[in-house]
């Protein structure tokens, strides 16, 4: 296996506001591996778009914090940067695309300069370098005629295009890692296809690692390697985007995808919803956070949170289910030799 | 961008006709008439009305108005019978727009800094103080600040001249008194919308973009911004430099206010018909400046590029 590039470790990050605590991550680690593309998938509010600011530290601070918790970037923890390293960090390393185009542009700047402000804390390159390397990357993110793009406002442009502009944003540094905050969730479905393209093709020619964070399982079929799947602010099951499809060990897995229409569903066949609603993350459920809507859920799930069972090197998941006592359900896995629990 | 400018003007030009028109027939349904002096012989006063013609019929009088107005003519004071309308614009006009000026200056730029320094610093003890200047500022009468103003800087301190209008100190406390108004409005709407910006999805792309807090600010925040506040700019600019009457009595300043106010009490139809114009046409001059200014802050209202 590959030394990661970047990881999280039992990072709990939570925001104050007036009614008391949000706890919107609780717990969550995860490895990113070099040219690999991560998968987070989720309903809304689950804590996935929370965890991916958290790595750049984009979260508003305060009310957020950090209450736990660790994120290596080649070794170098985030958390302890001191400002300047760190808006080096968001310069050069690692970049962000954000889930809607049409805002996350500024109106009143002109695309290249937008662009070419990444640049501003590097030193070491020429305002004619800066330019060349901008219409270098409008050119890669598949924009035509850079060179007139370069020089109009974000309003003359498509939706995607402005996403287009964004990922060039974000990648015009060539760092080693980006992050994409649900990207084409609202584009319509054409340009979301021509996106996950354009997002591979990148990853093939500049070996960057993409963090994806989605609610749409289809995407993550389309381009992920491998899955973490979240719900209430923790890490659900986690594997190969095969493992995570073919040998489903989670209830709330399976439920997000019997609630997504396919092309072999039948006629008459209706989608199944997941009934109820994400838990209330002021006071988070002592025991499983799904337990609630779980159609499976036991005694004990309400009282004690899940240990972790694991099937594979990559292949694990929180939930009693997979306990050697609990009743055998389709979720049951066999465990993986002399490592069932972390 | 010719093409809509010169619509815009026609539509002014359109504009100050209805106005001319209203406040001509306004001015004449106001209770008594302009020669009223006890001194008057009714022989002289006769001889008055007939010299301004007022024993021929109204709608005569308007169309010899309108016509003297396209010459640029405003006509004779009927207050002051020796002096033009023009004439006494001329003399007052240059004091206020100076004053004005003065006061503008200050007001935008510090409105601006207070209204940036509070968002910035959004709920610390600075925040607290620009809003504290923003609620005095619109909620005290000019008068009550121009006359604490001239007790504290004038009488007690002796730092500045009380009144009068002779050179630069003098100018100092009259132009932060007029400011102080304008200034505390600037400030007010530029923290509420410099707090609506920093919410906005590309202040967070610029963060991610690795720049410093001042880059941002400077760059993505102020321009994005500054709209409700050139919004306002227009009439608050017509008003401020056609001068005030409240600010101009107390510093005693030879401004165009007093003779604006005064026509109206004295009846002195053509000097209000005059003063009113006048400042309809700078009104409508400002509010033309911000729209293009507009064109030039935001890129998407520029207009005709096509």
């Amino acid at each position: 296996m590959q030394e990661p590039i970047l990881s999280l470790k039992n990072i709990v990050y939570s925001f104050k506001t007036y009614g008391g605590t949000v706890k919107a991550v609780r717990d969550v680690s995860f490895d990113v591996r070099p040219g690999e593309i991560l998968g987070i998938v989720g309903e809304s509010g689950c804590g996935k778009s929370v965890t991916a600011q958290c790595i750049m530290r984009l979260n508003p601070e305060p009310p957020g914090f950090f209450e736990g918790g660790e994120i290596l970037y080649k070794g170098k923890d985030v958390l302890k940067m001191n400002k300047k390293e760190l808006r080096d960090f968001r310069a050069k390393e690692i970049g962000f695309v954000f889930q809607d185009p049409m805002t996350s542009l500024n109106p009143t700047m002109r695309v290249g300069a937008q662009i070419e402000e990444v640049f501003l804390g590097h030193t070491d390159v020429s305002k004619q370098e800066v330019k060349e390397k901008t219409l270098e990357i409008l050119k890669l993110v598949g924009i035509s005629d850079a060179e007139k793009r370069y020089r109009q406002y974000p309003h003359e442009l498509s939706g995607g295009m402005k996403q287009r502009v964004m990922i060039a944003i974000a990648l015009v540094s060539r760092p080693s890692v980006i992050i994409c905050d649900e990207p084409t969730t609202s584009l319509d479905v054409t340009i979301e296809a021509q996106i996950l393209e354009l997002l591979l093709e990148l990853r093939e020619k500049l070996g960057t690692s993409i963090i994806m964070i989605t609610h749409d399982l289809g995407v993550i079929a389309k381009i992920c390697d491998r899955v973490v799947v979240m719900y209430g602010g923790k890490i659900m099951e986690r594997g190969t985007a095969d493992e995570i499809y073919y040998e489903t060990a989670h209830p709330y897995t399976r439920g997000l995808m019997d609630s997504i229409a396919r092309l072999d569903t039948a006629k008459d066949q209706e989608l199944k919803p997941i009934d109820g609603t994400p838990p209330d993350l002021f006071s988070p459920p002592a025991g499983c956070p799904f337990a609630a809507r779980c159609e499976n859920c036991m005694a004990i799930c309400n009282e004690l949170p899940p240990e972790e069972y694991r099937f594979s090197e990559e292949h694990s998941t929180a939930c009693w289910l997979q306990h050697e006592m609990a009743p055998d359900t389709p979720f049951r896995r066999p465990l993986m030799k002399g490592k069932e629990k972390d | 961008m010719a093409k809509y400018i010169i619509k815009r003007v026609i539509a002014a030009i359109l504009t100050l006709l209805v106005l001319v028109t209203i406040v001509f027939f306004l001015v004449r349904l106001m209770p008594g008439e302009p020669f009223t002096n006890p001194k008057l012989t009714p022989d002289v006063a006769a001889n008055l009305r007939k010299y301004y013609g007022f024993d021929k019929p109204l709608i005569v009088q308007y169309f010899q108005y309108m016509g003297n107005l396209l010459r640029g003519d405003f006509g004779y004071s009927m207050h002051y019978t020796n002096k033009t309308v023009n004439y006494i614009i001329g003399q007052t006009f240059p004091f206020s727009a100076d004053l004005g000026i003065r006061a503008l200056c200050l007001a935008i730029s510090f409105g601006l800094i207070l209204g940036i320094l509070a968002a910035r610093k959004r709920g610390t003890k600075i925040d607290f103080f620009c809003v504290m200047v923003a609620i005095i500022g619109t909620s005290m009468p000019d008068f009550i600040i121009g006359a604490c103003l001239q007790y504290f800087f004038g009488i007690k301190w002796g730092l500045f001249p009380v009144a009068k209008y002779q050179g630069f100190q003098y100018t100092v406390l009259p132009a932060c008194a007029l400011s102080f108004y304008t200034l505390a409005h600037v400030s007010r709407i530029m923290r509420a919308s410099m707090l609506e910006v920093t919410s906005q999805d590309y202040i967070k792309t610029a963060r991610s973009k690795g720049l410093s807090e001042v880059r941002i600010t400077a760059k993505h925040q102020i321009r994005n911004a500054i709209m409700p506040v050139m919004t306002i700019l227009g009439p608050t600019v017509a008003a401020v430099l056609t001068g005030t009457f409240v600010i101009e009595a107390i510093f005693a300043i030879p401004g165009m206010g007093k003779y604006y106010v005064e026509s109206v009490s004295n009846n002195d139809y053509s000097m209000t018909l005059g003063m009113t114009v006048f400042y309809g046409i700078f009104l409508v001059f400002c509010n033309l400046i911000v729209d293009i200014l507009y064109g030039i802050a935001d890129p998407r209202v520029r207009i005709g590029k096509r």
